[in-house]
């Protein structure tokens, strides 16, 4: 029974997966990152237009990604240099986004996927749900394992031990947001991928529950990105509706989930320290 | 004041109140400027006519007292949703909650309105209270969290937004359908509880113009919020603790109380826009009737620059916008999204301009 839930929890997960990891590095270089919803659609809106352009699902993935990075430079701009407030900063983007797609809106026209991969025992996944435990692990390894992720992480916790070392927290915010949308527009690619079509406002709330994914495992790649996989088989559990259990209740189970984690009731969640917290 | 005086305080004198209050005035013109300059620059791109495209925008609300009606319409939910993100903001307090809010107060109304049929003099208070007090207890949830855990309520109003969808949408499709219906709606209110359309009061009005007397309400809030953070005790009490919450410690205000009434008050109003949709408008609950009122709310407080009147402004311009975004579509066949991505570029320059404006103070 769980074994034929797998193949839609991992198709589910993956792109919130891949949205989380990009609100891992934004949050832990101190920006608070509600903008994964519209740099996710918008990576989802460059992936079908960019395939449907060239005829490539590779171009379409490039074009998808920098779409992403091009909202995650507006966003850097606007928070890092203009040091605006970034809560509103991050709904602005998802307006715009949510506006730039609808205004463009590509034609209804089927794209493909991108390859799957066939691997024994396992089935046939498109190569992107391979992809997410490697970069998950290697972004585990890059922020706590190497001096680049120590110094991206005191961007977010010690501004004075960045200043003590010379560093500039500008350049490494800039660098904790701009992979941020590189990853989330991956993510978006992934969703646009999966579905085939474009669809306005198709994200419908994944960025917002990648950040939730980012909380509930407390700003680490590793927990960040298994909260996505419960939450994906939470949605996958709905989709199944197998159970007599109101589909709504376990859609909202993720959301109540984050909440209990937020207070505090399950271990301890601790946000960086200057998460949010401007120059000065 | 004599205009020679009036000149030179607002040249020359740093100090002066309408120095300032112009002053401030510039970047949200700036902003809408810019909008419609942008807006301009890509009709133009598209090969079609801009002055053709200015000539709708100018005419679309303003042609005749209908057009202006919708506009009003379309800015009555604005109003309640700004008024509830400056409350919590002047507090320091991001409510991103009123889109779940004003769903749970719509709920509320509707439900009241469904189940009683009472006189109009008891049903519409206590529709409107009840919207209110649900509202009030959606918003007050992530204040107490943030007053007891410290937990973050920009994040506790998002999650609480999409428990509100799934609530919203679990019984309106499972419990409360009208039956025999494919749409997610409940069955209509009473009429004791639809609060009239202002067509019934003003003859000159069509009939057909939905602008109703919850427009009339928004404006009573504006003043009631001006009234209630400019000259009263609690009104004193939310600013102290948004601008310096140690000197509010220090005088004997308990900062977590006000911030868990902060919310809950915000809450409140923000439901007021769920009963203007539900029995100002439809008369009845229609599941995901909101278009991101909740959202745009915090556009409006931040052109309004927080202020209840620049709030019902600026909320009066985004209803304009609503409008004519749908007239552009039908006349020119430009979709509306050109006005929403011009609503989030809107909002970034806002803040970019707040943020700059922030440095320059702090050096």
């Amino acid at each position: 029974m769980i074994f034929e839930l797998i193949p839609t929890t991992l198709r589910m997960s993956t792109p919130l997966g891949f949205a989380a990891l990009g609100g891992i590095y934004s949050e832990r270089s101190g920006i608070i990152n509600l903008a994964l919803e519209g740099m996710m659609l918008i990576g989802a809106f460059g992936y079908v237009v960019g395939t449907q352009t060239s005829g490539s699902t590779w171009i379409g993935l490039l074009v998808g990604t920098s779409f992403g990075l091009a909202m995650a430079l507006l966003h850097a701009i606007a928070t890092v240099t203009f040091q605006a407030e970034q809560v509103v900063t991050g709904i602005g983007i998802n307006i715009l986004a949510l506006g730039i797609t609808e205004y463009l809106s590509p034609p209804p026209k089927q794209v493909d996927g991108l390859p799957h991969w066939e691997l024994p025992l396992i089935g046939s996944y498109s190569f992107m749900v391979y992809l997410l435990p490697i970069l998950m692990v290697a972004s585990h390894t890059f922020l706590f394992k190497t001096p680049w992720g120590l110094r991206l992480r005191a961007a977010g916790e010690s501004t004075e031990a960045l200043a003590a070392l010379s560093l500039s927290r500008t350049k490494w915010q800039y660098l904790g947001i701009l992979l941020s949308g590189l990853f989330t527009g991956i993510g978006g690619c992934f969703l646009a991928s999966e579905v085939h079509y474009f669809t306005k406002g198709m994200t419908a709330g994944r960025g917002y529950l990648a950040l939730a994914a980012v909380i509930f495992g407390n700003w680490r790649p590793l927990s960040g990105v298994s909260a996505c996989f419960l939450f994906g088989f939470a949605t996958a559990l709905e989709l199944a509706n197998r159970w007599n259990i109101p589909g709504q209740l376990l859609h909202s189970l993720p959301y109540i989930l984050t909440m209990v984690v937020l207070v505090g009731f399950v271990g301890t969640s601790r946000p960086p320290a200057s998460l949010g917290k401007m120059k000065s | 004041m004599n205009i020679r005086k009036l000149f030179v305080s607002l040249v020359r004198d740093e100090t002066s109140q309408s120095r300032k209050f112009f002053l401030s005035c510039i970047p949200p013109l700036l902003a809408i400027f810019g909008f419609f300059l942008l807006c301009g620059i890509v009709v133009y791109l598209r090969e079609q006519d801009a002055l053709e495209f200015y000539r709708i925008i100018l005419l679309s609300g303003f042609a005749s007292l209908d057009d202006f009606g919708y506009v009003l319409f379309n800015a009555t939910p604005l109003i309640f949703t700004g008024l509830a993100v400056a409350i919590g903001y002047k507090s320091g307090l991001f409510n991103i909650g009123c889109e779940g809010q004003l769903y749970v107060a719509a709920f509320a109304a509707a439900w009241m309105g469904m189940h009683l049929n009472l006189p109009v003099p008891l049903l519409v208070p206590l529709c409107i209270g009840s919207a209110m007090i649900a509202g009030a207890g959606w918003g007050a949830i992530p204040g107490f969290l943030k007053a007891r855990y410290g937990a973050h309520e920009v994040i506790n109003t998002i999650m609480m937004n999409f428990i509100a969808f799934a609530l919203m949408n679990y019984l309106v499709t499972s419990v409360y359908q009208e039956q025999g219906q494919m749409i997610p709606q409940t069955p209509q209110i009473h009429e004791a509880a639809q609060i009239p359309r202002l067509a019934s009061l003003i003859p000159i009005l069509p009939q057909s113009n939905p602008l109703n007397v919850s427009f009339l309400i928004a404006c009573a809030c504006v003043v009631f919020c001006y009234i209630f953070l400019t000259y009263t005790r609690w009104g004193y009490e939310l600013r102290l603790v948004g601008n310096a919450r140690d000197v509010a410690s220090y005088g004997g205000i308990n900062p977590r109380a006000v911030t868990v009434w902060v919310m809950a008050l915000s809450g409140a109003i923000a439901g007021l826009a769920g009963v203007a949709e539900v029995m100002g408008y439809r008369y009845r609950f229609l599941d995901s009737f909101s278009s991101g009122w909740g959202f745009t709310g915090i556009a409006v407080a931040l052109l309004g620059r927080n202020n209840p009147f620049g709030i019902l402004a600026a909320a009066i311009l985004f209803g304009l916008l609503n409008k004519v975004a749908l007239d552009i579509d039908i006349l020119l066949g430009i979709p509306r999204g050109l006005f929403f991505a011009g609503q989030g570029m809107l909002i970034i320059w806002l803040v970019c301009i707040e943020g700059i404006s922030r440095k320059k103070n702090d050096i």
